[in-house]
C-alpha cells in the first residue's frame, strides 16, 4: 500500500499529535476508509500508541475500519426527519440494496449510513449521496436517486 | 492592512459604497438550505441571465436569511428601493425575473416580501426615494407574519451579507465594536459590560457569560484557551450552522474580544463533521480577518494577538459537553470527566479554558457597540435579549426564528409559526433536544426562557422547538430520542450506560404492546436514577423525554400498555391501516405513494384496498389521502 499520502497528511499537520482526528478524517478521505497500514503508519510517525488510535477510530461514527462503497448514502435522522418519516427512506434503501443501515453493497457501489442530523431540517426527510443533498423525500424519490446513481 | 480605528472606518464607509451600490444587486441564498433546494443553479442561472443580456448587475452569494421553507430565496435591491425578497425560485424563474428588471419590473408577482429598513438588520440607515410602483402591495416585513415579532441579534446578517467577502461584513459596521474594545476598554470593562448585560449561555446550560469570563481571566496559567463550541449535536438545531455558515465574522470578532477580555491568545473553534459549508467558511473568513489584521499578530496595530484555529468533529453527540469537546480537540475519544475542577481553571491541555457556543459569541459585538443597558432591555426578569430557534416537524413555516426571551410558545408556533399544516390537531412541542422534553397543549402559553422551560420538565438546550401533531405518537418519540441517546452514551459512567439502555428497551418494549404496567413504573425509577446519578448532562437530561411524556401524556402510554393500541397510528406493530371503501374516491395516489405496492384498486371508480401481507405500515397511504379515507386501527 502507498503510504505516500499519509505522510504528506501528517506533515500538513506538522506532525501534531493533537490533531489526530483531523490527521484520521484525511485519511479516511484519501483512502476512502481507515485501512489498518495507515493506521499503523499514523501510530509511528506520531508516537501515538495503537491501542489509542483504535479507541478514537472506534469511538467517532465517522471513522470506518472497513472499505466503503463508491457511493456514500447518509439517511438523516435527526427529530424533523423522523417525524416526517426518516424510517420509511431507510426502508426502501435496504429494499432496493439489500443491505442494512451501516452495510455496503457487495460490488462496492454503495454505503448506507445514517446520521444523527444534517441541519437541513427544512427539507425534511433529508439523505445525501456523497455530497448531494436530497430534500422532502418519499420512498419513490429515494429509488429515483439510487437509480440516477447506478446508471 | 487595518492598522488603526481610522482605517477602519475608512475601509467601512468604503465597503458600505459597494455594499449598496448605485445599481441593481441580486442576492441569492447559498446556505446549506438554500443550496440543498437548487440554489447554487438559481445563482449560475442569473450570472448567465445578466451576462447575456450585457446588463450592470451585481450578483453575490448570501447566507440563509431564516425563512427556510421559502427557500431557494433570492433578493433585489435596488437604489432608493426596499429590499425585496422572492421565494422557490427556479432557474427558469429566475431568468424570468432578471429579464424583467432589466426592464424596470420588480415583478410583484413573484415576490415574497420587502424590507424597507435595513438598519433593523444591518443598522445602515437606507432611505426609500424610489417609487414602488408594483411594489406596493407586497407585503412589508411588518406585515409578514414570520418576521413581525422576530428581534435579530444573533442571526442579524445572515442572508444578507456574503459570507465570503469581509468587505460586505465591515459594510455593516463589522469589527466597529472590536476597535472600541482594543482601543477604548480595560479586559475588566469588558467583562463588566458583558455580565451587565445579562448575557447566558446559548448552547443550552444558560450559564452567565460575564461570570465564566472573569473565572477565565482569575484563572491562574498561560496559556489560556478561547473555544467556540460549533458542535451542535442536537437533532432539528440548526441556527449555529446557519450562523458559522452566514455570518462567520459574527463568531470571530466575539472571540476576539472575548479573548482580549480574558487574556487568551489561542482559541479553536469546534464544528460538526456534518457542517462541511461552515467549516468552508469559517475557514474562508478567518484568512480574510488574518489578511488584513482583524485577527493574528498585533490585531489592529495594537500589541494584542490572538490566533484562531478549526478543529473538526467526528461524528459524536457527546462532544458538544465541554470537558468531551476539549478530549476530542486533544485528538482523544470524547469522555466527559466530572468537573470537580472547572475548565475556566484546568481546561483544554490542561489550561485556563474558557468556552461558550457559536450564538454566544455572535451576540457579544452587538451588546460591546449598543450597551449592556440595551441589551438586558430586552427579553424579561431572568433571561436578557433573544434566542434564535429552529422551528421544524409539523410546522407550516419552517425556519429560523428570533425572538426576545420570553415569548410565549403560542406566539412562536402560531403566530411566526404559522401552525400545524393540513388543517391537523397541535399535540405537542419538543424543546431543548435529546436532553429536553414534550409540552402539551396546556403549555403553549409559557413564556420561552432558561427558568420556565426548565420547570415545565423540559429546557432551553440549543433551541430546536420541534412541533408534533395528532399523527405523532409522543411515547416513540420518546422512544427515538431514547435510542439516539443509547448509542451516543460514550460509556463512561455506569448510570447513563446501562440505565439509558433499559429505559430505551423499556420503551421499545411498549411501542411493540408488550409492557405491562410495571414496566412503566421500573421505567420512571430508572430515569430518577439516571438523572441523578450520571456523570455529564448528557445522562442527567437523558430522562427528560421520556419523563416529560409521562408527566404529559401518561394516558397514550397506559393505550400502548393495557389498551394494546396506539392513538398516533404509529407504532407498527399496533396498527394496522385500512381503506374505508365508502370514503374513497379512487384517485389512486396512495397506491403511487405506497412503497411495497401493497394497494390495489384507487382507480376507474374502484376504491383503493390494502393487502395486508404487503403493508409495512409506513402510513404514506394516510398522509397522501385527501379525503381522510385511510383509517388506523
Amino acid at each position: 500500500m502507498d503510504l505516500v499520502k499519509v505522510d504528506n497528511i501528517i506533515d500538513n499537520y506538522d506532525g501534531e499529535k493533537s490533531w489526530l482526528i483531523m490527521i484520521l478524517q484525511d485519511v479516511q478521505e484519501a483512502y476512502n476508509y481507515l485501512p489498518a497500514e495507515a493506521l499503523q503508519r499514523v501510530a509511528e510517525k506520531l508516537g501515538v500508541g495503537l491501542g489509542q488510535l483504535y479507541n478514537v477510530a472506534t469511538f467517532y461514527s465517522s471513522f470506518s475500519l472497513t472499505e466503503r462503497g463508491r457511493h456514500v448514502i447518509r439517511v438523516c435522522d435527526g427529530t424533523a426527519c423522523h417525524l416526517r418519516g426518516s424510517d420509511n427512506l431507510r426502508d426502501e434503501i435496504t429494499r432496493q440494496l439489500g443491505i442494512e443501515e451501516g452495510q455496503t453493497t457487495p460490488d462496492k457501489m454503495f454505503t448506507f449510513e445514517t446520521v444523527a442530523c444534517l441541519g437541513a431540517c427544512a427539507l425534511a426527510p433529508v439523505m445525501t449521496i456523497d455530497s448531494k443533498y436530497y430534500g422532502k423525500l418519499t420512498p419513490n424519490k429515494v429509488k429515483a436517486a439510487l437509480d440516477t446513481c447506478k446508471a | 492592512m487595518i492598522e488603526s480605528v481610522e482605517k477602519l472606518h475608512a475601509r467601512q464607509d468604503s465597503a458600505r459604497e459597494a455594499f449598496y451600490p448605485d445599481k441593481i444587486r441580486i442576492g441569492v441564498g447559498l446556505g446549506t438550505c438554500g443550496l440543498a433546494n437548487g440554489g447554487g443553479d438559481v445563482l449560475n442561472s442569473i450570472r448567465e441571465e445578466v451576462e447575456k443580456q450585457g446588463l450592470d448587475f451585481v450578483v453575490h452569494g448570501t447566507g440563509c436569511v431564516g425563512f427556510c421553507e421559502m427557500e431557494p430565496l433570492v433578493d433585489v435591491l435596488a437604489p432608493g428601493l426596499p429590499r425585496v425578497f422572492y421565494h422557490h425560485m427556479s432557474p427558469d424563474k429566475a431568468r424570468e425575473l432578471v429579464a424583467s428588471l432589466a426592464d424596470g419590473d420588480f415583478r410583484g408577482d413573484l415576490a415574497l416580501m420587502r424590507f424597507d429598513h435595513d438598519e433593523l438588520l444591518t443598522s445602515v440607515e437606507r432611505p426609500l426615494t424610489g417609487k414602488l410602483n408594483g411594489l406596493a402591495n407586497v407585503s412589508t416585513l411588518e406585515q409578514t407574519p414570520f418576521y413581525k415579532s422576530q428581534m435579530k441579534i444573533a442571526i442579524r446578517n445572515c442572508g444578507f451579507v456574503d459570507p465570503h467577502n469581509i468587505e460586505e461584513y465591515l459594510a455593516t459596521g463589522g469589527y466597529s465594536a472590536l476597535a472600541k474594545t482594543l482601543t477604548a476598554m480595560q479586559p475588566e470593562e469588558i467583562i463588566d459590560c458583558i455580565e451587565q448585560s445579562g448575557l447566558r449561555g446559548r448552547g443550552g446550560g444558560g450559564f452567565a457569560t460575564g461570570r465564566k469570563w472573569r473565572a477565565c481571566r482569575k484563572a491562574e496559567g498561560y496559556p489560556k484557551y478561547v473555544l467556540c463550541n460549533g458542535d451542535e449535536g442536537d437533532p432539528g438545531a440548526f441556527m449555529d450552522r446557519s450562523i458559522m455558515e452566514g455570518n462567520p465574522h459574527a463568531v470571530l470578532e466575539g472571540m476576539v474580544i472575548g479573548a482580549y477580555a480574558i487574556g487568551s491568545n489561542h482559541g479553536y473553534i469546534y464544528v460538526r463533521l456534518e457542517y462541511p459549508l461552515a467549516i468552508n467558511n469559517l475557514r474562508v473568513a478567518i484568512r480574510q480577518a488574518e489578511e488584513l489584521g482583524l485577527l493574528g499578530e498585533n490585531i489592529m496595530g495594537t500589541n494584542f494577538s490572538f490566533k484562531v484555529q478549526i478543529s473538526r468533529g467526528a461524528g459524536a453527540f457527546v462532544c458538544g459537553e465541554s470537558t468531551a469537546l476539549m478530549a476530542s480537540i486533544e485528538g482523544f475519544s470524547g469522555e466527559p470527566r466530572a468537573k470537580h475542577i472547572h475548565t475556566s481553571e484546568k481546561g483544554l491541555f490542561g489550561k485556563p479554558t474558557n468556552l461558550n457556543n457559536v450564538e454566544t459569541w455572535a451576540n457579544v459585538p452587538v451588546i460591546i457597540e449598543k450597551g449592556a443597558d440595551w441589551f438586558a432591555g430586552i427579553g424579561n426578569e431572568s433571561s436578557k435579549g433573544t434566542k434564535v430557534f429552529s422551528l421544524v416537524g409539523k410546522i407550516n413555516n419552517t425556519g429560523l426564528v428570533e425572538v426576545p426571551m420570553g415569548t410565549t410558545l403560542r406566539e412562536i408556533i402560531f403566530n411566526i409559526g404559522g401552525g400545524v399544516p393540513g388543517g391537523r390537531k397541535f399535540k405537542a412541542v419538543q424543546t431543548g433536544g435529546p436532553s429536553g422534553g414534550c409540552l402539551p397543549e396546556s403549555q403553549l402559553d409559557l413564556p420561552v426562557d432558561f427558568e420556565k422551560l426548565t420547570e415545565a420538565g423540559s429546557m432551553m438546550g440549543s433551541g430546536g422547538m420541534i412541533v408534533m401533531d395528532d399523527r405523532t405518537c409522543v411515547v416513540e418519540v420518546a422512544r427515538y430520542f431514547t435510542d439516539f441517546l443509547r448509542k451516543e452514551s460514550c460509556g463512561k459512567c455506569t448510570a447513563c450506560r446501562e440505565g439509558v439502555l433499559r429505559m430505551y428497551e423499556i420503551l421499545e418494549k411498549i411501542t411493540c404492546g408488550k409492557a405491562s404496567p410495571q414496566d412503566v413504573e421500573l421505567l420512571e425509577e430508572i430515569c430518577v436514577y439516571v438523572r441523578d446519578n450520571s456523570i455529564c448532562g448528557l445522562g442527567k437530561s437523558a430522562p427528560n423525554p421520556t419523563l416529560s411524556t409521562l408527566k404529559y401524556f401518561r394516558d397514550e402510554y397506559m393505550a400502548h400498555v393495557t389498551g394494546h393500541k396506539c392513538p398516533a397510528g404509529v407504532c407498527k406493530a399496533l396498527t394496522t391501516f385500512e381503506i374505508d371503501p365508502e370514503k374513497c374516491k379512487a384517485c389512486g395516489l396512495c397506491a403511487k405513494a405506497c412503497p411495497t405496492g401493497a394497494i390495489s384498486g384507487g382507480k376507474k371508480k374502484v376504491p383503493a384496498k390494502i393487502d395486508q401481507d404487503k403493508c409495512v405500515k409506513c402510513g404514506l397511504c394516510r398522509e397522501v389521502c385527501k379525503f381522510e379515507a385511510v383509517a388506523t386501527t
